[in-house]
């Protein structure tokens, strides 16, 4: 594709996502337009780009919830470990939870502390009894780095919490279902520095495992926990490649000129 | 002056205010532009308000008030006369209507305002007769004394009024005027007397419901000390006679009001929120469009014709199945009017009250929660068990009772579909009836109204104001609690 520079050959690990000419019509808007792209296992990919460039749709793409939009139709092909999960034989459900998703805004269940956690894993019987249960939930909490803030008080709703523990909780809650691919939409946004640190923490523990999928409009945030990054504009990819290529020497000037804060 | 009179002039001197102030205002405004504090506007409303707003309030307290004092200054004149078993309100009334008779005949030229005066008492019934005022009998001294007192009374009452209020618009409006001054806060004032206007009204929709309690309860304790309260309360048996010796035990209708209600709601509350589910998280945005139109306009069928539902097509279809010689053989039911009949037409006329109120409910369910739990991979129906359930509760909870109380209430669809007869029995295809029915047969009849047969009705109407009210605060606690868990 004419917007797509070719990577650099570095590749680190063996793809793991493989998207081919993907668009996406919400009814008469055009907001993805042909994109190409790979993204590797166990590593950190960054989307960046400016507001409604399309970055949480692709997102949305990649585990099927623009299926849930009315009126979103997404042409193209997205394979995972080389399967099409767009074929008519994949159940978008498991699908899901094989891709978790963080969205952009906390989303927490009006549940307890403990059953917004425990939600995945009794859904997808990853526990066999209450003791196992806990320990997931006990677990997915402390990678969501907001287990000694909540450990006293696991049975009080999770809506009480205030945004950052909440946009926590909702890590915590995706991690517990052990997804093998982690969607992360703007997730620091209503976080303070600390827990932003803590999450990023986490999602470079992440890395280990999983192949974690970020958007962020922090770009110290992008440069810190991506191995790749991928640049947006106007639904097109512009650019994608190393991260550490990306910021110091993008090979597209739109790239260059949103880096510097020239366009956003 | 009559009262219309003084409150079209009252309006007219507030229009005046209104226009005075606001040329005020602008004259001022010319000379030290913008210094004004609010809109010329405003001081003219300020004007208006302070012209007619007390002005009307007095006109409103004084038309209320002079009757009940001119009664209370002219009773002493009659009081000598009244007897020992007199009843004064009659003796009154007799009063007002000589007074306004002879005011009457003063006002077409019948009589002069003279001969009103002097007119002796054997005359006046012939005079009254032939000015269309009936008198129930002879005019007595004590009688016509008292009207002529009334009559005076009033003449300087109404006079003062139409005074008074006048003279408090104009006082009303100069003062507004005057005040119409660049620094004067025109625009908090218009604020002031609009959220006065706001307070009054809910005051006035409190102070109606109180009265209507107060009326309620005034006439059961009437009731009750006819009709000793422990026999209303827990007496088995229903058999109002107007020639006196009835028995007047709520059970059996608080039986009869319970057993429809369930039935209606056993039908009503599943359909309706299953409907409400399948409209809001399934159905196609075109079905949605006309779907849940046609399901409201269920509830817009004037209940009556939900009763001749009941009575001519529900009733013979049930007796078909369950009557005697009915196909399944049973012969539970005797006639076509029974509990069931009522239960099931009751409860399709609920549908649309939980469904569409369950609907908007669960639409209001931020889509976000959806998208959390299917982004866990939940299932559809997972998603709406667990999170938009849940989530819903309070609200759907708020629907279930409504329609609960709809059901306690309704009337029409019992008189037709259950029958009349007040019994206590388990067998849902025996004819029973309704706290409601009851009422409406209990003052539909001729009985004397402060007989403890009609006067039952007023017990059985507080009765169902008790248990509504406490259906509310259930309601109402069972939300909070929920609230406090999850929010
Ligand atoms: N549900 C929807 N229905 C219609 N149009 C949509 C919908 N969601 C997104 N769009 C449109 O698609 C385009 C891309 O939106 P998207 O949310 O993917 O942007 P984004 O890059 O995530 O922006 P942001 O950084 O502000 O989150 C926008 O023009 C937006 O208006
Ligand atoms: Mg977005």
């Amino acid at each position: 594709m004419n917007d797509m520079r070719t990577m650099d050959n570095t590749v680190l690990n063996e793809t793991k996502i493989t998207a081919r000419d993907v668009n996406v019509h919400y009814g008469t808007t055009h907001a993805i337009k042909g994109v190409d792209v790979d993204i590797a296992d166990r590593t950190v990919t960054a989307f960046i780009g400016p507001s409604g460039c399309g970055k949480s749709t692709f997102l949305r793409c990649l585990n099927r919830m623009n299926d849930t939009i009315p009126g979103a139709v997404v042409t193209g092909e997205i394979k995972i470990d080389e399967a099409d999960i767009y074929d008519s034989r994949v159940d978008p459900v498991q699908l899901r939870a094989k891709v978790g998703m963080v969205f952009q805004k906390p989303n927490p269940f009006p549940k307890s502390i403990y059953d917004n956690v425990a939600y995945g894993p009794k859904i997808h019987g990853l526990a066999k009894n209450k003791t196992e249960l806990d320990e997931i939930v006990e677990k997915a909490l402390r990678r969501g780095a907001i287990w000694d803030e909540v450990k006293d008080r696991l049975h009080a709703p999770g809506t009480g919490l205030s945004g950052g523990q909440q946009q926590r909780l909702c890590i915590a809650r995706a991690v517990a279902t052990e997804p093998e691919i982690l969607l992360m939409d703007e997730p620091c946004s209503a976080l303070d520095p600390i827990a932003t640190a803590q999450v990023e923490e986490l999602i470079d523990e992440l890395r280990q495992n999983f192949s974690v999928v970020i958007v962020t409009h922090s770009m110290q945030q992008a440069a810190r926990v991506s191995q790749r990054t991928a640049f947006f504009h106007l639904g097109n990819l512009v650019e994608y490649g190393e991260t550490g290529k990306i910021f110091t020497n993008p090979e597209d000037s739109r790239t260059e000129s949103y880096i510097s804060g020239r366009i956003g | 002056m009559t009262p219309s009179w003084i409150a079209l002039i009252v309006l007219a001197i507030a229009a005046a205010g209104f226009v005075l102030a606001r040329a005020r205002a602008q004259a001022a405004a010319r000379r030290e532009a913008r210094r004004l504090h609010s809109l010329p506007n405003y001081y003219g409303w300020t004007a208006a308000i302070y012209a007619a707003g007390p002005a009307l309030l007095l006109l409103a307290i004084w038309l209320v008030a002079q009757p009940i004092a001119t009664r209370s200054l002219t009773w002493p004149v009659l009081a000598a006369e009244a007897g020992e078993n007199a009843v004064p309100s009659l003796m009154m009334a007799d009063v007002q209507r000589l007074a306004s008779g002879l005011d009457a005949a003063v006002a077409t030229g019948r009589l002069t305002a003279e001969e009103a005066r002097a007119l002796p008492p054997e005359e006046l019934r012939a005079a009254m007769a032939a000015q269309g005022v009936a008198l129930g009998s002879e005019v007595t001294p004590a009688t016509r004394d008292a009207a002529l007192r009334w009559r005076r009374l009033s003449g300087t009452g109404d006079l003062l009024r139409g005074i008074v209020v006048i003279g408090l618009a104009l006082a009303g409006a100069a003062w507004g005027v005057s005040r119409a001054k660049p620094d004067f806060r025109a625009r908090n004032a218009v604020e002031q007397a609009m959220r006065g206007v706001l307070v009054s009204a809910a005051l006035l929709a409190i102070l109606t419901t109180v009265g209507i309690v107060l009326a309620l309860i005034f006439n059961t304790i009437e009731f009750f000390r006819l009709y000793p309260a422990a026999e209303f309360f827990f007496g088995t048996t229903w058999s109002p006679s107007f020639g006196g010796g009835s028995e007047l035990g709520i059970l059996p209708l608080l039986w009869g009001t319970l057993y429809i209600s369930i039935i209606a709601l056993l039908v009503a509350v599943p359909i309706g929120l299953f409907a409400a589910i399948y409209l809001a998280e399934y159905a196609h945005r075109n079905v949605r469009s006309w779907a849940k139109p046609m399901l409201e306009m269920l509830a817009g069928i004037p209940t009556i014709v939900y009763g001749l539902f009941a009575l001519l097509t529900v009733g013979p279809l049930l007796v078909e199945a369950f009557g005697r010689g009915g196909y399944l053989g049973l012969g539970w039911m005797q006639g076509g009017t029974a509990v069931m009949t009522a239960g099931l037409v009751m409860g399709i006329m609920l549908i649309p009250f939980v469904s569409s109120l369950s609907d908007d409910i669960i639409n209001a369910v931020p889509q976000s929660l959806r998208d959390g739990s299917l982004g866990l991979g939940a299932t559809r129906s997972e998603t709406i068990r667990q999170v938009v359930l849940p989530a819903a509760l309070p609200g759907i909870v708020g629907a279930v009772l409504l329609a609960a109380s709809r059901a306690i209430g309704e009337t029409m669809i019992v008189v037709l579909g259950a029958g009349a007869a007040a019994r206590l029995s388990m067998n849902p295809f025996d004819a029973m009836t309704t706290v409601t029915a009851k009422i409406v047969s209990q003052l539909t009849g001729d009985a004397d109204f402060s007989s403890p047969e009609a006067l039952v009705a007023f017990a059985l109407g507080m009765t169902l104001f008790v248990i509504t009210l406490a259906l509310n605060v259930v309601a109402l606690w069972i939300v909070r609690r929920y609230r406090e868990q999850y929010e």
